[in-house]
């Protein structure tokens, strides 16, 4: 065998371990999060004893008959009360990781988290203005208007850091494509978005209680119908996005070169955008500003499995989804009735596991 | 089979002209360098040609326009070398050879076993096979420029257009990339254009040399009519003697102190 042969024999043997490593860290992803969702789902402060929920839920597979001793009325706190905030607790962590994930490719920026274009303070305002303005005009409509509201302000807030920044994107070296004019232009529209929100608080003291506690972000009183309201932005959201994990690898290498290698980025560019800021928008939207999870969820994953968003995509998606039911549970647990917000939680569990990681893994 | 062709291409960023309309033709296989100061348009010109800047005239290769393609075809032609390229740290250097491949995966494919047979393949020519799992942090400056240029190969494109290749490399590892880019040419017809800055450097290694100065074509040549001493001294401002190898012909660039008259 010439040594080229041998070369390409080797290179496919290890294209194939690390093939077979990405599905290893996609299994681990996997089981972490039914795994997460079973736990989610045995436990709570009201209902049937925690071991019985797993046999049950097995029950409930077909093939498969185990007397779990679950009355239909404790399976009533299972599948109406705790399911719902455990799935949605799950599409939330997973889309903000891999909104915060590909954000972060698509800008070449690590500090960069899903709410940078305004879709938090979009929502936050629009939030606001149902909850103060709206209040008493809403109060006789069949659903609450603040979820749509905050989403219909996110997605108008992240459209308008986009024209602003399309705007004024003209530099010396010709069109910029860095995306740092639009990344600024972030910067100025939030500013002003909750400027003027701060504004409206002011003049409304009296919702600011209600307001701050909706910015903490929570998944309490989720219900299957806030679950089906999220899955189709968050399925389209990270069906595009998983799609173009291949795309944001080659944007690690700059912008002239994966220009230069046939990538048209410009439009690249706005689909990841777009995708990521819609399904972020759709999240914010039920369950308030999550902070923490899009930001180090990704940076997680790649101190564990490798940079290529190839993994960092996929594994966002799981770790995040199961990393969120996790947080959830003592933010249920804790103070109940009066609930620790998750975003508290989020930030009080996952500060010091990424510090850990920090120091126990190398960049290299 | 590759020609290169520059019909009057100029850049202008915004009001300022950095390229006046250029003019040349590179013929298959032939190697262009291209000198002159800094901000005399040589980075323009390259970046023209690999569409990376808007521009005025055509680039076309064996006549066909590369405005008229798709990016992906134009890569497909083209490939090109920034001055400073953005090196990712925890990339492995195989998968980062294995870019070089993205003109020939369809959108939402996925590189094939040929793919990776042409980068194991180019890894192995470039004495790199041995580094293919090593993260590109872990990589020494010349073992970098190796691993760039074999990025650009696996690009399969028969036009190769180089910023500065060598200019942050020691003398030892310029010369070893150069002769890379010698070899490469001679064995795969492989149409070259650069820009460098050492002009001894430039003047052994390139067919052709063309010299430009804020903008414009001042001299094209051979070596030994581009490099005088007195256009040196009239473009870059500098004091030098020009002297030529009496046995093969080399031009070698002296810098002598003092400054020009």
């Amino acid at each position: 065998m010439t040594a080229v042969a041998a070369d390409v024999v080797a290179t496919n043997a290890a294209h194939a371990r690390a093939a077979a490593g990405t599905r290893r860290w996609c299994a681990i992803g996997g089981i972490l999060l039914v795994g997460a969702i079973v736990v989610g789902a045995s436990i709570g402060p009201a209902g049937p004893d925690s071991w019985r929920v797993p046999l049950e839920l097995l029950d409930r597979l077909p093939l498969i008959a185990i007397d779990s001793g679950v009355t239909d009325a404790e399976w009533n706190i299972v599948w109406r009360i705790r399911m719902p905030r455990v799935i949605l607790a799950a599409l939330v962590g997973g889309m903000l990781s891999v909104a915060g994930a590909s954000y972060q490719g698509v800008f070449r920026n690590p500090l960069v988290d899903p709410y940078l274009l305004g879709a938090a303070a979009g929502a936050g305002l629009g939030a606001t203005l149902a909850l103060t303005t709206g209040r008493s005009a809403t109060s006789a409509w069949p659903f609450d208007p603040v979820p749509t509201a905050a989403f219909v302000f996110a997605v108008l807030t992240v459209a308008v850091t986009y024209v602003v920044g399309a705007s004024f994107s003209g530099s010396p070296r010709g069109a910029d494509r860095s995306g740092v004019t639009l990344v600024l232009a972030g910067v100025a529209v939030v500013a002003f978005v909750t400027a003027l929100q701060t504004f409206i608080l002011q003049r409304n003291q009296d919702v600011v209680r209600e307001v701050y506690q909706w910015i903490l972000g929570r998944l309490s009183g989720a219900t299957w119908s806030d679950v089906m309201l999220v899955l189709p932005y968050v399925a389209v959201s990270c069906l595009v996005l998983m799609l173009h994990r291949r795309h944001l690898d080659v944007f690690r290498v700059g912008d002239d070169e994966a220009a230069a290698l046939g990538l048209p980025i410009g439009r690249t560019r706005v689909v990841i955008v777009v995708a990521a800021t819609l399904g972020t928008a759709a999240v914010v939207s039920v369950s308030g500003l999550i902070a923490f999870v899009g930001l180090v969820i990704p940076h997680a994953i790649r101190l564990m499995a490798g940079a290529s968003y190839r993994r960092v995509i996929p594994l966002s998606l799981l770790f995040g989804a199961a990393f969120l039911i996790i947080a959830d549970i003592p933010g249920r647990m804790l103070s109940s009735p009066a609930e620790t917000p998750i975003g508290v939680v989020t930030a009080f569990l996952g500060a010091p596991f990424f510090v850990y990681l920090l120091r126990t893994r190398r960049f290299v | 089979m590759s020609d290169l062709e520059f019909r009057s291409v100029s850049v202008a960023y915004g009001s300022r002209p950095a390229l006046e309309p250029f003019t040349d033709r590179v013929r298959s296989g032939e190697w262009l360098g291209v000198v002159g100061p800094n901000g005399a348009g040589k980075s323009s010109l390259l970046r023209a040609a690999a569409g990376l800047v808007p521009y005025g005239g055509e680039v076309a290769v064996d006549g066909d326009v590369l405005a008229r393609m798709s990016a992906r075809a134009r890569a497909g032609r083209v490939a090109y070398v920034a001055q400073n390229p953005l090196i990712p740290d925890d990339m492995a250097v195989f998968d980062y050879v294995l870019l070089g491949r993205t003109p020939y995966v369809g959108y939402f494919g996925t590189e094939s076993a040929h793919d990776r047979r042409v980068v194991a393949d180019v890894l192995d020519r470039l004495d790199l096979g041995g580094f293919a799992h090593r993260m590109l942090a872990t990589m020494s400056g010349g073992e970098r420029q190796r691993v760039v240029i074999a990025r650009a190969l696996a690009q399969e494109s028969p036009v190769l257009l180089l910023d500065e290749p060598t200019s942050a490399l020691d003398i030892g590892h310029q010369q070893q990339a150069l002769e890379l880019v010698t070899d490469l040419r001679r064995h795969q017809q492989i149409t070259v254009v650069s820009a460098m800055h050492d002009l001894t450097l430039a003047g052994t290694y390139t067919d052709r040399l063309v010299m430009l100065h804020e903008g414009e074509v001042v001299a094209s040549g051979s070596a030994r009519d581009v490099l005088t001493a007195e256009r040196l001294g009239e473009v870059f401002h500098v004091c030098v003697s020009v002297d030529v190898d009496p046995e093969d012909g080399t031009v070698i660039v002296v810098p002598r102190r003092g400054f020009p008259a």
